[in-house]
């Protein structure tokens, strides 16, 4: 199986400290911080380094501070780039 | 507090070759304005509105969008999306949203309302425009209480439930029984796509940007009134923590409001 790994990067100012993310992790990354945001909430952060990239965590985030990467181990190679298009196309191989 | 321990938690782990932009697959879409929501800590209406602004992104159909926002929590949506907005009376986004859509056919047009404004002051606006079969989208948020206005009891709510004007639980005798809306004007031949959804879990977030997404397809092919129905969570006049209300979610409001399409276009039966 390709090695799938992820990760994300928290807005930690704009948590709110909900909790919906730390149970919709599969892998239990995720916990609430011992520290408070500038508004006072206790903020999310990860805590372990298995993190897949499922986005599960973005997807219930009622404040959408997630932001989330996947690397997988295809490793792709970028062929061409057309600029202009819609959003900048790029095609590639694996 | 010390700025260093902040740093230091947030980039911790942080994997500086995988945090690159060639391997982004998911933030915060552009159309929704990168201000703090006002809304409580853990309320659906935040991942509502981000899923809109993602489907109307990905669609790539922000400049041909016009919103109508309703009165309740959801007030200010305006503020967020980043497209055309309108403010509506309360209960009357849909007759606003008739008037945008006649007067200009080719935009797409959506309302977006809760239970109180929908379902209560709204409701003789809401059956007659998709009577009518008007041409547009309406996205219902349904939490079973009056959000703003500290927790009355709403047409929507369970039999049973506890709000602060039902403090002995809603006694159906009394007060009557819930308002299931979507069944109520699946019926209706202009209405062409009816479907309750949730927010409470990943996957049926997931089904519910599905369903947006659906519903703005059927606009484009004028084929007459989308409802969606989004089950949502009020953990603040639910009196719970947002973990205890997706559960109450879970528990109570799914099996008294099935999770579904109520009605599909007849092509695709």
């Amino acid at each position: 199986m390709a090695k799938v790994k992820g990760d994300i990067i928290v807005d930690i100012e704009k948590c709110k400290g909900c909790e919906l993310c730390v149970v919709a992790c599969p892998q239990g990354a995720i916990a609430l911080s011992d520290n408070i945001n500038k508004k006072g909430y206790h903020y999310m952060i990860k805590i372990k380094d298995n993190c897949t990239g499922c986005e599960n965590c973005a997807l219930v985030c009622p404040d959408a501070v997630i932001t989330v990467y996947r690397k997988s181990g295809k490793k792709k190679e970028k062929i061409a780039t057309i600029s202009n298009v819609q959003n900048n196309m790029t095609m590639e191989v694996n | 507090m010390d700025e260093k321990d902040l740093k230091l938690n947030e980039t911790e782990f942080l994997n500086e070759d995988i945090c690159v932009a060639e391997y982004l697959v998911y933030k915060k879409p552009e159309t929704l304005i990168d201000i703090d929501l006002h809304y409580c800590p853990g309320c659906g209406h935040g991942v509502v509105h981000r899923l809109l602004m993602e489907v109307i992104e990905e669609m790539n159909i922000v400049d041909k969008v016009i919103g109508v926002a309703p009165v309740g929590c959801s007030v200010f949506a305006y503020n967020y999306m980043d497209i055309d907005m309108q403010e509506a009376a309360h209960g009357r986004a849909t007759a606003v949203a008739t008037g945008i859509k006649r007067v200009l056919p080719d935009k797409l047009v959506f309302t977006y309302q809760g239970d109180g404004d929908l379902a209560a002051i709204g409701t003789a606006e809401t059956i007659h425009a998709c009577n009518r079969g008007e041409n547009f989208l309406i996205v219902f948020i349904n939490n079973a209480v009056y959000g703003m206005t500290s927790g009355q009891m709403a047409p929507t709510t369970l039999p049973g439930m506890v709000t602060t004007t039902t403090p002995f639980g809603r006694d159906t005798s009394i007060t009557g029984f819930p308002l299931k809306i979507s069944e109520l004007v699946a019926q209706l031949p202009g209405v062409c796509y009816v479907t309750r959804t949730s927010v409470h879990t990943a996957g049926n977030v997931r089904r519910t940007k599905k369903a947006i997404q659906k519903a703005f397809e059927y606009q484009m092919q004028n084929k007459g009134t989308c409802l969606i129905e989004v089950l949502s969570n009020c953990p603040s006049n639910w009196k719970m923590t947002p973990l205890e209300s997706n559960k109450f979610i879970e528990e109570e409001m799914i099996p008294f409001y099935p999770l579904g399409d109520i009605k599909v276009p007849k092509e695709e039966k």
